[in-house]
């Protein structure tokens, strides 16, 4: 009885898992946080999350068909559904639906799809995505609005949100400045952080999520909630997260304790804008990031440092999506320069020499 | 005792319960033997015996084949029924020559050595040439003949012998039953063996899965002072040679060293016992206990096997298949080498014998890596799998060895638990294999390019000469013609 | 605008003509690489690539005349190294990665003529004059240069078997992206 091709070798036995679930289990970790924010701000939001999410799977699949690739089998790993996801929750809420139509395009069709597709891209989708519409359509970028509770006495209707979306009617007198973006003008108009700070939105707000913001920066505790679950399911680990957000504290702790009057106070970073979502769910993409745990976290640091930096000096006041794909760039070299060491090697790669078997 | 922590490595599922509470039972002599000259590292074994001969269980067939290598004993009395190639238990499926014994139901002993009265005066000379003869190897799977490492005492400063007792690959319950039921006969021949070794400590590890084995083994250690049964975390791979040392010492063995090197010696418990076998009632290696087992088989079991039973006799005592095997594997499921088939023999290495099915090995087909990072985290080698996957793509063999592939011990844990299901093993297997070629190719060319000039310096040499001899004959020649003409010359 | 076009024409210019003066007046010797191309071949002179012997093939190599994959007993080992020594990409996917063989002496067929002994740039043919001669597998490096000279056609090249120590696992059939 000869009855075996003998195609593969060892091991034969493998765990249970796939793209497919971890995917999955990430989208699981944000719907807390998603349903939260898309209570929060209404019907318009819905609306552009859906859009922005659909639009991806649906470049996604043209992508696919032109690369020849399987379209059924890669759709199923959903990893551009969670890229809409991403993408579609650092949007202003209210924002018009070809934001999100063209947030896809640059998402999938420029930033994954031109280096190979899934896993070959260098740089977050959803963070290029964010970056190009943030400087090509500035102004529809940041529109922000306060919270209108679905079904709150101020919420607009499906059809008001319809007009909002699909029409560009945006509602007079319902913009509002995100915390981050108040101080920075303020600061500009020569008033100290330290008494605009006075009029942002007190500490339990904005980690609650009750503030003006894009979907996924309110709501610190929601996101928060989403990335211990990550954790405990073994999808991220600790490095990445705990890095970035002690960077970002770190720089703005120590700032703020030499002049108090010019940079805001660490919590007030932390909480801020999207330090939660980006430390929990842009920076630890797998894709993006390094593969040690030591270069993830001199990834995490340096993400926090740049955060800080480009929140406190550069023209734009929330500098996440910037901080991650300038350390995306440089994955590659921290990949390389992290390395384990070998058994029995030293960290050059020589045999360890004898009489010292205790590195 | 303080234990110390090894990199990475994972916790699999180990499906230890199917075999663990089956005692080893002996499979009924089978109608042929299938006895392969190779069963070890090292130079085949030199036929002893021809076709027709009669032979007696345990008589010496086959003969050591070189300084590494192991001779070959009749696992039982009957008569040589043919020399001749078949299938290996290899995963080539390629022949080697095979000893097919035919038993004849006797089971009659022939001569044996004597026994060694009192192995503890023996010296380790004694002690290793009965060891060589009675050809025994590691029986962990790598199969290296024992006497050579039982010699190193002889070369390097030892301090401990370890007994690996770890069984960490899933399923495989044979040692872990050898050491409930054979407590003594171990700690025997791991004493006899320290001996030999003029090391003063002998350490036992056992994986902590294995309560019961632990309580016997330190049972039977109880009245030796030299001897430490030591119960080690569960983490595959565990039983990994140097992991195991570094587990126990915190001592890591140095890349391109042995363990002796750092003063440990590592040999498998069943291997302990086959030593006692051979110093106190003279008995070579002729059999020895395989786990059968995986949801394929219908009584899954451990079994005392002659060497040269063919897996098919082994899988009828077990009830045959339930269902059709997706895989028939050699060893553990995470190390163990696929067979080519169910005609081929049990040889001395082989712990294992799993029939699997396609819901137990969980292969999906291999989709586009997203770079988790997790089989860095867990390689135990501390290596990139996912960058050395990368470049053996491209068939890159430079880089892939620069970056560690040579010191992969292919323990299975990043294919095991990648979730794109590359098969990152495979890679490291076919690189590794590539590798080696390539240096057996420009070592030969090097052997031709000394071979060529050396005929090239001989031809020429040979042509200076044959000139020379020519142009002395010549000069010869016209002195012999000039003293003529002078001679003739009239005075 | 003309300015800016004046100053890079007349940059281009100047540095251009020192580059070509550097390539000019410093330019190196080319002779030392026949040399060590010549230590890359396998130094066994059997002449299959079609030149003489191994010295030919390097000078035409160095010249850039020849091919890098001309060297049969070589194979693909030495066809990677003059490829790195060369800078150029060998292209393998043409090359025909011949099975490794060994000349074998059918005995019956054998008159013993020494001819084939005599052509054997390895010394790997035993015996001699009117005697049976035999090849020793393990120096035999395939050149079949032993196989144009027997006058009665008794030596046959085989392919060198597979054995258990020689197989390796294939490459996996996997071939989805990474990287």
């Amino acid at each position: 009885m000869t009855f075996l091709s003998i195609k593969n070798s060892a091991p034969f036995t493998h765990q249970v898992s796939s793209v497919q679930k971890i995917m999955f289990t990430v989208l699981l970790a944000l719907i807390p946080a998603t349903a939260f924010n898309l209570y929060l701000f209404g019907w318009p939001a819905i609306l552009l999350f859906t859009v922005t999410v659909g639009a991806c799977v649906v470049v996604e699949a043209g992508c696919l068909i032109l690369a020849g690739q399987p379209v059924k089998a890669t759709l199923n790993d959903y990893s551009a559904v969670l890229t809409g996801w991403l993408l579609a929750m650092s949007l202003p809420p209210w924002a018009p639906w070809w934001i999100g139509v063209l947030g896809a395009i640059f998402a999938i069709a420029l930033a994954k799809h031109p280096f190979g597709g899934i896993g070959q891209n260098v740089f977050n989708p959803a963070m290029v995505a964010r970056v190009a519409l943030l400087i090509s359509f500035p102004v529809a970028m940041t529109v922000w609005v306060m919270p209108h509770p679905l079904f709150s006495a101020h919420a607009p209707g499906l059809a008001d949100a319809i007009a909002i979306t699909f029409g560009g009617q945006m509602p007079d007198a319902v913009s509002a400045a995100s915390a981050l973006g108040h101080i920075k003008t303020e600061l500009s108009r020569g008033i100290p952080v330290s008494q605009s700070l006075a009029q942002a939105p007190d500490m339990m707000d904005m980690m609650l999520g009750y503030r003006a913001g894009s979907l996924g920066e309110t709501s610190a505790i929601l996101i928060l909630a989403g990335g211990l679950f990550l954790m405990a399911r073994r999808i991220i680990s600790w490095h990445i997260p705990l890095s970035v957000m002690g960077g970002v504290f770190l720089m703005g702790a120590i700032f703020h304790a030499v002049d108090p009057a010019r940079f805001a106070p660490g919590t007030f970073h932390l909480v801020s804008g999207a330090t939660f979502l980006g430390a929990f769910f842009i920076a630890t993409d797998y894709v993006t990031s390094p593969v040690s745990k030591k270069g993830q976290l001199i990834f995490g640091l340096g993400c926090g440092v740049l955060i800080w930096l480009i929140r406190t000096f550069a023209g734009y006041p929330e500098g996440v999506a910037f901080a991650v794909l300038l350390m995306n760039a440089l994955v590659p070299i921290i990949d390389q320069y992290t390395r384990p060491r070998a058994f029995g090697r030293t960290r050059k790669g020589e045999p360890l020499p004898l009489g010292k078997e205790n590195p | 005792m303080k234990l110390f922590p090894i990199r990475g490595g994972i916790h699999p599922d180990y499906r230890k319960e199917l075999t663990s509470e089956k005692a080893i039972v002996a499979l009924p002599m089978p109608v042929a033997l299938y006895i392969p000259l190779q069963q070890h590292i090292g130079a085949p074994a030199e036929v002893l015996v021809n076709e027709g001969d009669p032979v007696k269980k345990g008589q010496m067939i086959a003969r050591s084949g070189g300084t590494v290598s192991a001779p070959q004993h009749a696992p039982t009395s009957g008569r040589i029924k043919a020399i001749t190639a078949i299938a290996a238990p290899h995963p080539s499926g390629l022949a080697q020559t095979t000893i097919i014994l035919e038993p004849d139901g006797k089971d009659e002993w022939g001569e044996l050595p004597e026994p060694i009265a009192d192995p503890f005066t023996a010296d380790t000379h004694t002690i290793n040439e009965r060891v060589a003869a009675s050809g025994i190897v590691g029986m962990g799977g790598a199969a290296f003949p024992s006497a050579i490492k039982l010699n190193l005492g002889t070369q390097k400063k030892l301090e401990i012998l370890l007994l690996n007792g770890a069984e960490c690959e899933p399923y495989l319950t044979c040692d872990d039953r050898v050491m409930r039921e054979y407590a003594d006969e171990i700690i025997d021949g791991a004493r006899i063996m320290a001996h030999a070794l003029g090391v003063p400590r002998v350490v036992i590890a056992i994986e902590q899965n294995k309560p019961q084995a632990i309580d016997a083994m330190t049972r039977a250690a109880s009245t030796f002072s030299e001897v430490e049964v030591v119960g080690v975390p569960v983490q595959y791979p565990m039983g990994s040679e140097r992991h195991l040392v570094q587990a126990i010492t915190g001592r890591e063995t140095p890349a391109k060293k042995l363990t002796a090197d750092i003063g440990v010696v590592v040999h498998n418990v069943a291997t302990a016992r086959a030593v006692h076998h051979a110093v106190r009632f003279g008995r070579p290696l002729i059999s020895r206990v395989v786990t059968v087992s995986g949801n394929a088989v219908r009584e899954p079991n451990n079994i005392e096997v002659p060497i040269g039973a063919r897996v098919a006799d082994l899988i009828a005592f077990c009830g045959g298949f339930a269902v059709e095997p997706e895989s028939l594997i050699n060893g553990g499921p995470l190390m163990g080498q696929p067979l080519p088939g169910l005609d081929v023999p049990v040889i001395k290495g082989m712990s294992g014998i799993l029939a699997l099915t396609a819901a137990e090995i969980n292969q999906q087909p291999a989709s586009a890596c997203i770079r988790c990072g997790n089989c860095v985290t867990i390689c135990p080698c501390g290596l990139v799998p996912v960058e050395m996957a990368a470049f053996i793509r491209k068939d890159n063999f430079k880089v892939a060895a620069q970056l560690g592939v040579m010191d992969c011990v292919s323990c299975g844990s990043c294919s095991w638990l990648c979730p794109s299901h590359i098969p990152l093993v495979h890679y490291f297997n076919y690189a590794k294999g590539m590798i080696n070629a390539q240096d057996r190719e420009r070592r030969k060319i090097e052997q031709t390019r000394i071979l060529a000039e050396a005929h090239t310096l001989r031809v020429e040499k040979a042509a200076a000469d044959k000139a020379a001899t020519l142009a002395a004959k010549k000069a010869q020649a016209a002195a012999a013609a000039a003293a003529k003409e002078k001679d003739e010359t009239p005075a | 605008m003309l300015l800016a076009v004046g100053s890079l024409t007349i940059m281009g210019v100047t540095l251009g003509s020192i580059l070509g003066a550097a390539a000019y007046f410093l330019a190196v010797e080319e002779n030392p690489l026949e040399e060590e191309l010549k230590e890359m071949l396998p130094g066994s002179q059997c002449g299959q690539c079609g030149y003489v012997g191994c010295g030919q093939y390097a000078v035409a190599l160095a010249k850039g005349e020849a091919p890098i994959t001309l060297c049969t007993p070589g194979g693909r080992a030495v066809i990677e190294v003059l490829a790195r020594k060369l800078g150029v990409t060998a292209d393998l996917s043409e090359h025909e990665e011949k099975v490794p063989e060994y000349a074998v002496i059918i005995e019956d067929l054998c008159i013993g003529c020494t001819r084939c002994i005599k052509e054997c740039s390895v010394d790997a043919i035993m015996g001699a004059n009117k005697l049976m001669h035999t090849v020793i597998a393990d120096v035999c490096h395939g050149c079949a240069k032993c196989v144009k000279v027997c006058p009665t056609d008794a030596i046959e090249m085989r392919p060198i078997p597979m054995t258990l120590g020689s197989w390796h696992w294939a490459k996996p059939e996997d071939q989805h992206a990474m990287h």
